[in-house]
């Protein structure tokens, strides 16, 4: 137990190091440029600051789980047996991983969303973002299938699973080890990219920093700051699939 | 246990594996030999119920199979089926492997699956890997594993894809002994299998699967000694060309 407890001191006292060394050099380049970093005049805006960073969270997360499902119903309709489908969902994943988010926000939301009456620009902006989300998280599916020895599931056939059986007990538990790494990383994404919705005044975390460098020219620590706001988001991400990882972990020997 | 086929056949695609394959015969043990690519294991899946025949029927004890996806699974629930590596799931401990159709399939309660399991993997000396990852264990204590999951339920009858073809001669052993001691406790049991050794000793009778068909079967004491087919002939002098 001591020693457990000694070995994390020690964890810490390198992480701490590793970021001190990098603030140093953040530091000295502010310096070189005789540059005096000022975070007081952030202050009066917390209210505003505040509020963009919860719609930046909700936008986050509800594209977060709506892009799954996208991706879910896009990855497994690519193997339709109708060729419709398939190649609907071939074509969508394609198209939306071949053009920049920025060309999509802008179509989808002054041409599709305005001709299909969507003018709640929240509603548009999660829409769009789990729209594009989908397209790589599609992929990430299909490839975690496809990387399953199809021998498991005639395991599961020789056994006498129902299919509905064989889903949740073994194709499920398989593709979430296979997949979860590339979904942390997926996730992340979401979160930054979120900030392309500033494009259509979506008043989150970026939208907002934006408004108050008008107001208080403070750019530097404006950015800054944002900076850190997403990487808090971000690393938190990590952090909970870092733990789900570790429950799956079994699952993936291949 | 009766087990018939009649006219048997499954083709993929253009390629045809078995062609009237017919059988009548009382089993307690029985092994099915023959070169590579014969059909052997096609035979066994559709035995097993895990691959439907292009055309045929299959009775067990006289009833009549019907290959729909309802009574296949039913099936499969009586059966026991080891495949010849990569056997067991990825995801779950050796013991989880033996509770989980025990659990899922045939809804025993899952403390009274454990204990049936752990009882299994001590009779077999295996106690010390339930907790073990498939990734974790050797090829021998795989397959071993995997004939534990398949005799859990009570099978009437216990299918075998060459459990031993990816394994070294120890390991083989290892394996055959406990298939052996299984079959001395009454269990049905077919096993495709190289094992010359094994199908002659082991086996009460055997099938000669060669170019998609039955070519001789009969009781393993006598077929050995006295092969009537040239292709039992050609292939055993094959098979024991190097035997000691």
């Amino acid at each position: 137990m001591r020693k457990k407890y000694r070995h994390y001191i020690c964890r810490l006292v390198q992480v701490g190091a590793a970021v001190l060394i990098l603030l140093g050099f953040i530091l000295l380049s502010l310096h070189r440029i005789g540059y005096e970093m000022n975070f007081t005049t952030l202050w009066q805006f917390r209210h505003r600051l505040w509020q963009g960073f919860v719609m930046t969270l909700v936008i986050a997360v509800a594209s977060l789980c709506l892009s799954v499902l996208i991706g879910a119903i896009a990855a497994f309709a690519q193997k339709a047996k109708v060729a419709v489908v398939s190649d609907l969902a071939r074509i969508y994943v394609q198209v939306i991983r071949g053009t920049p988010l920025l060309v999509q926000i802008y179509f989808f939301f002054y041409i599709i969303a305005t001709s299909w009456g969507i003018d709640n620009r929240y509603l548009a902006g999660i829409l769009i973002l789990s729209l594009f989300e989908g397209a790589y998280i599609a992929e990430i599916i299909r490839g975690g299938l496809e990387s399953i020895d199809s021998q498991q599931f005639e395991i599961a056939k020789a056994i006498g699973l129902t299919s509905a059986q064989t889903t949740r007990l073994v194709t499920f538990p398989l593709l979430m080890a296979r997949i979860l790494p590339a979904l942390a990383g997926q996730f992340a994404s979401i979160i930054k990219d979120s900030s392309l919705l500033s494009v259509i005044a979506v008043i989150e975390i970026t939208q907002t920093t934006q408004e108050i460098s008008a107001q208080n020219f403070a750019f530097f620590e404006n950015y800054f700051f944002l900076g850190l706001q997403y990487f808090v988001l971000t690393f938190t991400v990590s952090l909970i699939t870092r733990r789900l990882e570790r429950k799956y972990k079994h699952a993936d020997h291949t | 246990m009766r087990i018939t086929l009649k006219q048997i056949s499954k083709s993929f695609g253009e390629r045809t594996v078995l062609s009237d394959v017919s059988l009548d015969e009382e089993i307690t043990s029985l092994a099915v030999i023959g070169p590579s690519g014969a059909g052997k294991s096609t035979l066994l899946r559709i035995i097993g119920g895990l691959l439907v025949p292009s055309a045929g029927e299959l009775l067990i004890d006289g009833k009549k199979i019907n290959f729909t996806e309802k009574e296949l699974l039913a099936y499969r629930r009586t059966i026991g089926f080891v495949f010849q590596s990569k056997g067991l799931f990825e995801h779950l401990t050796a013991l989880e492997n033996i509770t989980l159709p025990l659990i899922h399939a045939l809804g025993m309660a899952e403390a009274d699956a454990a204990r049936v399991a752990s009882r299994l993997l001590t009779r077999f000396g295996l106690e010390a890997e339930g907790h073990k990852y498939p990734f974790q264990l050797s090829g021998g204590q795989q397959q071993r594993i995997q004939i534990c999951r398949a005799v859990a339920g009570n099978p009437r009858l216990l299918l075998l894809d060459e459990p031993t073809s990816a394994l070294d001669p120890e390991l083989t052993a290892e394996v055959l002994d406990m298939l052996g001691e299984l079959q001395k406790t009454g269990l049905n049991t077919i096993i495709v299998t190289h094992e010359m050794g094994f199908a002659k000793k082991a086996c009460e009778k055997v099938i000669i699967v060669s170019g998609g068909t039955i070519v001789e079967s009969g009781k393993s004491s006598e077929l050995f000694a006295a092969p009537k087919t040239e292709q039992l002939q050609a292939f055993l002098d094959k098979v024991l060309e190097w035997h000691v």
